[in-house]
């Protein structure tokens, strides 16, 4: 199979799992912003997804493409390690062009993993999981009540300054990665390779900006009431 | 006339390829500006062939940088701190009085340490040879207008055609990776109504002997880009990923 056993078959698989990993964040991310608006028309979403088969459905699929992205990641690692042979340089430097992120996608995935168990504990565990086993009361709110946890989640610095180190961290992760997988795919040139990393750039900072406006806008309301809402 | 300058020169030793290998320190005093790299290596030779010990060893050829022989990893640059530029085409000027110089070869599982800097670069001419040509037998030279190519096809495909298989990609590469080497290899041909035939047969069989001989996989770092002294771009790079794909999926 070309998709494990040669090089570029393996990059395919990291790019077309890493695009639509993407595809999910931005549909993550314009959920979080109605939260903005109405707590109400969230908790509306949160209903809808729930534990309904094709939420369950989607999850596991969504589940499939992270692990597999995360699987191909420590292969591929361990075998450019390898290839890299067993004596490295004395003296290194870093030539001008070579983005920081693009050396070290997978510490920026480690990092990303970590804030995805911290937020797994935050909201998925009280939330889709609860309703999974039919025990509504893992968390202070019910199971679909996403506005309140938000709330809570974020009323707290140390959660609000971990979730904006996580998203610093994807950042950087989706400004490599973005151009990286288009490239991956051949779908790139001396013209195009320009275009997708502007094109990258601008959509890995929107989306990223809208997951930050909701934690940042709701440590700010908490500090406006004295943490009493 | 340029200054003269003194530095320290740290250069790998190693007697073989199975040998730990070490750094000797030597004090270079008063090397011309316009020496070339090589050059200032002739003079450290001569001098250790002088006091009765072994010289360094290293590859060389040209001197004019098109054979691509040359391979120094020099202060953390293959063929040193200068752009699309090789060894031999680095002069001492660019550095300065007192400086320490790092003199390291290509380190990558690929190319295994011969003695001190000189690498075996085998597995290039193994990856050319499993596809890396046009199997067609042209005859006598045919008219040069007699198929008619763009110019900016023929540029893109002269471009390609400057890597001159140093190697230098998988040095700077984190990953060891020679996928600049081989989409260059892949591209000079593709572009062309000749090499276009067996383009997808060809992307196939350099990929899958890239792959055997235990180069890395490329994670668009872009830093073989950066340090090659040809400047081949990795547009070539997602040349070759599209044949190897399209190929693949057709089959």
């Amino acid at each position: 199979m070309w998709l494990s056993n040669s090089s570029i078959g393996r990059k395919v698989v990291m790019s077309v799992t890493g695009i639509a990993l993407i595809l999910f964040l931005t549909f993550h991310m314009a959920m979080n912003l109605v939260a903005l608006f109405s707590g109400d028309a969230y908790n509306m979403i949160c209903a809808f997804l729930g534990a309904n088969w094709y939420a369950l459905v989607a999850c596991v699929g969504l589940a499939a493409l992270f692990v597999i992205h995360i699987i191909y990641a420590f292969w591929l690692t361990m075998q450019n390690r390898a290839a890299r042979g067993s004596e490295r340089y004395a003296v290194n430097a870093k030539p001008k062009n070579v983005e920081w992120a693009s050396q070290n996608m997978l510490v920026l995935g480690i990092i990303v993993i970590a804030g995805l168990a911290l937020h797994f504990a935050n909201f998925w565990y009280k939330m889709q999981f609860a309703e999974i086993i039919g025990v509504h009361d893992l968390g202070a709110f019910g199971p679909t009540d996403g506005a309140a946890y938000i709330q809570e989640t974020f009323a707290c610095p140390v959660f609000t300054v971990l979730y904006l180190i996580w998203l610093a961290a994807l950042w950087f992760h989706l400004t490599h990665g973005f151009w990286s997988a288009l490239q991956t795919l051949g779908w790139s040139n001396k013209i195009w390779f320009e275009r997708w990393k502007t094109i990258g750039n601008i959509y890995s900072t929107l989306v990223i900006l809208g997951f930050a406006a909701v934690v940042v806008v709701f440590f700010v309301k908490s500090l406006a009431c004295g943490g009493a809402c | 006339m340029d200054k003269n300058i003194s530095f320290t020169l740290k250069v790998w030793r190693q007697k073989g390829p199975k040998d730990k290998g070490h750094f000797d320190t030597f004090q270079m005093k008063d090397i011309p500006g316009d020496t070339s790299f090589l050059e200032m290596m002739d003079i450290l030779n001569e001098q250790l062939v002088n006091e009765g010990k072994e010289p360094v060893v290293f590859d060389h050829d040209c001197r004019e940088g098109i054979c691509g022989m040359c391979s120094m990893y020099i202060n953390g640059h293959p063929h040193g701190p200068a752009t699309g530029a090789t060894t031999c085409q680095i002069y001492i000027r660019r550095f300065n009085d007192g400086d320490t110089i790092t003199v390291e070869p290509w380190r990558s599982a690929g190319f295994p340490v011969i003695r001190d800097l000189m690498v075996d670069r085998g597995a290039y001419d193994k990856i050319m040879q499993a596809g890396g040509y046009v199997s067609i037998n042209t005859g006598g030279i045919p008219d040069a207008n007699a198929i008619p190519i763009p110019k900016p096809v023929a540029d893109e495909a002269m471009d390609a055609a400057a890597c001159i298989g140093c190697g230098a990609c998988v040095a700077a590469c984190k990953n060891g990776s020679a996928m600049l080497f081989v989409s260059a290899k892949v591209s000079q041909l593709a572009l062309l109504p000749q090499g276009k035939v067996e383009a997808a047969r060809r992307a196939k069989a350099m990929l899958s002997k890239m792959d055997e001989l235990g180069f890395g996989n490329c994670t668009n770092t872009r830093a073989c880009e950066a340090e090659c002294p040809k400047c081949v771009s990795i547009s070539n790079i997602a040349r070759l990923n599209r044949e190897f794909i399209a190929a693949k999926l057709k089959d």
